[in-house]
């Protein structure tokens, strides 16, 4: 699908921990990322046509946890607002169609997760078939861990090796936030000065049951990426959503990417649950703002073994 | 820009009740989406994306359930998207649907709605645990009692007015086959003797707490020339959100309320909702919401609405039919709601509703709120397509 209007991430920011954010709430973590962002796009509090937001109330430990983050938002007067309980980059995809509908020409995307609040290792498995597959409470690495084997049985990868841990995943308790605005056409050329336009974006989603996948693949990052143009023209860029490192190579096949291009420059795969995926969007999104890329594949991921996939395509002006 | 224009032309709910133990979280969505596509005569094979909504997920005691229903509503290889926007959430997840067939992402889009709250205890799901919440609160009613003691206090309306929305709403669902409740002994009486809940919101005016799924199919144009009954048209839809406290916050009538509905009446051309809005199916757990909502809305002026609701305007019958359905007060799967008003709306104008359709319904509203009186959606939908 072309789309029918011209559409760009202008801003991009993120919290830095590495860590738990001891002592903060979710909406003390995520305002100093919205005020970071909106000077960057020279907006008000309040002032995007729309906003979106993506997090779990399972990592909070709490019902509705996203409904006192309006507070950092400033959603006075009321705004128009959605919310969700996905990682950020699935709201970004809800406010980029909102935009495409012409009902907004500026949105607010941010993201929260503290999965510190919980042990992730046991609260992720909450997210299995709740009848067959929960009552064993595996852990995402017991899963990935069938991934690795099946890779190394297909030759994919060399198989276990201790210098270099299939299974190495991001500090499992990184709390954080990040946020982008999206605009529209002119407005998005006011608001910086190399806007990275959205050619293209789309996600699919497989069968839940990891018994009817080929682990070894991954069929809907390739659609995916086959229905936001991807493969139209090579990128030079690709920020990937990796949750284990074994993965790197499903996602590598399936999206084509060959050594010329330069793969998670901004230095991590992962990063806090439910924000990992719009920290991809920004990363590639600030790579175009500065120059070093013209046009960047962001990819974005959920549920166990790559279930779940978001494939966006930006591009800046020549 | 040109939008394309929505049709809805295929609804389904499930039957409710407080326990639907004869079905999974899977078999209850699949009840719901599979009438829906039998309504509009498609397969799964027709749907190219996928919306779901429910409120918190803490209900089933599953972490984003979507992942696991992605086989269940033949999803694979397709665009899932999990809506969650408190119980607002059945209408928002309408509209995010409804975008993407007026963006043209996709032409034909299921939306699916659904709580199981059998499976936990949803008044202390709703009851947040300290430090979230000091531990005064119990349900939902402990929270929105005092607010409507306050739309009491500010208007000077008589203390019976929510009755009989209760026992409106209640023999409305007689007429329903899918409500929950079906209290075929009802009488004012009855309900004016039932137990003091949380003052002044007695048992039956408060809410059941159900089972149930509602899905839609959601397509353009040319989708709607194939449909084999008439659609529903949007003509407008709006969600507005505010923060859930803060100093001069009017809970009796939010502004995040008011706003939303200024939204879909301009979208729609609606000057004078009282008089071009035929049927309107809000969000009224708690049988006061129906004055309250009412202004709100703008069907009445301010300090009025309870009048309306004295005069019988919200009867079936009534100038202004409230809630045909039974509305939340007899079916409350509370992520599935606001989907619920949303279809309803749409069952009306598509001249579908059965025995409690509203003669010659052409426009209908929809609407549904959530959080502390702080998240709105609605739509107005219509028998004609809108001129474009």
């Amino acid at each position: 699908m072309t789309p029918p209007r011209d559409v760009a991430v202008v801003a991009y920011a993120r919290t830095d921990h590495q860590g738990p954010a001891e002592g903060l709430s979710e909406a003390e973590t995520l305002l100093p990322v919205l005020h970071e962002v909106l000077d960057r796009a020279g907006l008000a509090p309040g002032e995007a046509d729309f906003t979106c937001s993506g997090s779990s109330d399972y990592l909070a430990g709490r019902p509705f946890s996203f409904t006192l983050t309006l507070d950092a938002v400033g959603a006075w007067p009321p705004i128009a607002e959605s919310h969700v309980e996905m990682d950020g980059a699935w709201a970004l995809y809800e406010a980029w169609v909102k935009i495409l509908t012409g009902r907004a020409d500026t949105a607010l995307v941010y993201a929260h997760g503290k999965p510190s609040a919980g042990d992730p290792r046991d609260v992720l498995t909450r997210t299995l078939d709740p009848y067959y597959l929960a009552p064993l409470w595996p852990e995402p690495a017991s899963l990935a861990a069938l991934q690795a084997r099946a890779l190394a049985d297909a030759g994919h990868t060399a198989g276990p090796d201790p210098a270099a841990d299939p299974l190495a995943g991001p500090p499992a308790v990184a709390d954080g936030a990040a946020a982008v605005v999206l605009a529209a056409g002119d407005a998005a050329r006011r608001m910086c000065g190399r806007p990275a336009w959205i050619r293209g974006a789309d996600h699919r989603v497989e069968p839940h049951a990891l018994g009817l996948r080929d682990l070894t693949d991954s069929p809907s990052t390739r659609l995916a990426a086959e229905r936001a143009g991807a493969f139209r023209a090579p990128v030079d860029t690709a920020e990937l959503h990796v949750p284990f490192a074994a993965q790197d190579v499903v996602l590598r096949r399936a999206l084509r990417l060959d050594d010329t291009v330069t793969v998670n420059p901004s230095g991590a795969a992962a990063g806090p649950l439910m924000v990992a995926g719009l920290i991809r969007l920004g990363e590639a999104a600030a790579r175009i703002h500065r120059g070093a890329s013209d046009r960047a594949l962001a990819h974005a991921t959920s549920g166990p073994c790559l279930q779940h996939n978001l494939v966006a395509v930006l591009e800046g002006d020549a | 820009m040109s939008r394309e224009p929505v049709a809805v032309t295929g609804i389904g709910q499930t039957h409710h009740a407080a326990a639907r133990r004869d079905v999974s979280l899977a078999g209850l969505v699949r009840e719901a989406a599979l009438r829906a596509l039998e309504d509009a005569e498609l397969t799964w094979a027709d749907v190219e994306a996928v919306v779901i909504g429910k409120a918190p997920d803490f209900f089933e005691g599953v972490m984003t359930p979507e992942l696991y229903l992605a086989d269940a509503l033949g999803t694979a290889g397709k665009p899932l998207t999990r809506v969650h926007t408190a119980g607002s959430v059945g209408g928002s997840t309408a509209l995010v649907a409804a975008d993407l067939v007026a963006a043209r992402v996709h032409r034909t889009v299921l939306a699916v709605a659904f709580e199981k709250q059998s499976e936990s205890n949803a008044m202390w799901g709703l009851s947040l645990p300290v430090p979230f919440q000091q531990p005064l609160l119990a349900g939902a009613g402990g929270f929105f009692a005092p607010h409507v003691r306050a739309y009491i206090r500010r208007t000077g309306a008589p203390g019976t007015t929510g009755t009989l929305v209760a026992y409106k709403d209640r023999r409305n669902a007689l007429k329903n086959p899918y409500a929950h409740l079906h209290e075929h002994d009802i009488t004012l009486e009855t309900v004016r003797s039932s137990p003091m809940l949380w003052d002044p919101v007695r048992y039956s005016e408060t809410c059941p707490s159900s089972d149930g799924a509602c899905a839609m199919v959601l397509t353009d144009r040319a989708g709607a020339a194939r449909a084999p009954a008439p659609p529903a048209w949007l003509h407008g839809g709006a969600m507005r959100s505010e923060p859930t406290l803060f100093a001069g916050k009017d809970f009796v009538s939010p502004r995040a309320g008011r706003d939303c509905a200024a939204d879909v009446y301009r979208q729609a051309g609606v000057t004078d909702p009282r008089r071009e809005i035929d049927v309107a199916e809000l969000y009224v757990p708690f049988s006061w919401y129906e004055p309250m909502w009412l202004e709100n809305l703008g069907f009445a002026a301010e300090g009025e609405g309870w009048k309306l609701t004295e005069a019988g305007a919200t009867e079936l019958d009534g100038a202004l039919p409230v809630n045909p359905s039974g509305g939340v007060l007899s079916t409350n799967p509370i992520g599935a709601s606001g989907m619920l008003r949303f279809a309803e709306a749409a069952l009306q104008v598509r001249g579908r509703a059965g025995e409690h359709q509203v003669p010659d319904a052409r426009r209908a509203l929809g609407h549904a709120y959530g959080g502390g009186a702080q998240f709105f959606s609605m739509w107005l939908v219509a028998a004609s397509p809108p001129v474009t």
